[in-house]
């Protein structure tokens, strides 16, 4: 489903069209479920987040006007709902990412020799790796720090806007993209490690 | 590159700016000294491009992880709230 397709879908269910009703809460049910899990880590604690977030969101719709603020007004509800769970879960350790760490090996300033990289150019089609490889790509986000992990899940796996995820998450926009830069880096490094492996295999 | 001149960026300069430039959201001139650069140098061009890989799977990974059913009693719930919500008890 794409922006427009949501926000047409919001905007039905704020005008209490029931047909749109079982189509709003399949959607939003699976995405704050995705983000929950990789937030908490716990299947049970993103069932219930999922769940929790979705009552909050009917009891509240009446306080939304706007169907094109709602993929933000419910995310923003199932971030807190996360961190209630968090509270009572094991924290991710805190550390920052630094670009040193994140840049790769290799000659960078002359142009014959390649990096030691894995080779990107010659992969098979997004969709198709991405279930591949959706092993390594879960543990890459998972082992993010969670200040880039929820960036991340916003821009990329969501594709929220750098505004929306500034507003769902109190940060500055500078900061979202701070973060998204070295989160989107540790993981490109991540599954870097996991096609050179592969390779090698 | 020296004849490129004194707003010539270096790698690690380009590297800072990757995330912007792939989502079109550098200042126009900013956004042309990194194309400039990139024009001529084969590891930023490799690793731009294994960042834009990454980043694609990350967009196509959203739809894999699924909850389990939703319950008829909690689907109940939620048409309750959302009824009352919209003033259609
Ligand atoms: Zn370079």
């Amino acid at each position: 489903m794409d922006r427009q397709q949501e926000i047409d879908l919001a905007r039905a269910v704020l005008g209490g069209d029931t047909a749109a009703f079982d189509q709003f809460v399949e959607l939003y049910r699976t995405k704050i479920f995705q983000y929950s899990y990789l937030m908490c880590g716990q299947r049970e604690d993103a069932e219930e987040v999922s769940q929790d977030t979705l009552l909050k969101v009917f009891e509240n719709l009446n306080q939304l006007r706007e169907p094109e603020r709602m993929k933000a007004w419910v995310f923003r509800i199932a971030k807190n709902a996360c961190l209630m769970k968090r509270r009572r879960s094991i924290f991710a350790p805190k550390y920052e990412l630094s670009l040193e760490d994140l840049m790769p090996p290799g000659e960078w300033h002359d142009g014959e020799r390649r990096l030691e990289i894995a080779d990107w150019k010659n992969l098979p089609d997004a969709e198709y790796l991405a279930r591949e490889m959706s092993g390594a790509l879960r543990k890459a986000i998972a082992e993010l720090p969670e200040i880039y992990r929820s960036v991340v899940l916003l821009r990329d796996l969501e594709e929220m806007t750098t505004e929306e995820a500034a507003e769902i998450l109190d940060l500055s926009i500078d900061a979202v993209k701070t973060r998204l830069h070295r989160g989107r880096l540790a993981i490109r490094k991540k599954l870097d490690d996991y096609l050179r492996t592969a390779e090698r295999v | 590159m020296e004849s490129q001149g004194h707003d010539a960026l270096a790698c690690s300069e380009v590297f800072e700016l990757l995330s912007d430039y792939l989502d079109g959201s550098l200042a126009p001139e900013d956004c042309e000294r990194v194309r400039r650069h990139i024009h001529d140098c084969a590891p930023c061009v490799e690793f731009l491009e294994s960042l834009r890989q990454s980043v694609s799977l990350c967009r196509e990974y959203g739809s894999i992880e699924r909850p389990a059913p939703l319950s008829p009693d909690v689907r109940e719930r939620l048409m309750e709230l959302y009824r009352r919500a919209t003033h259609q008890e």
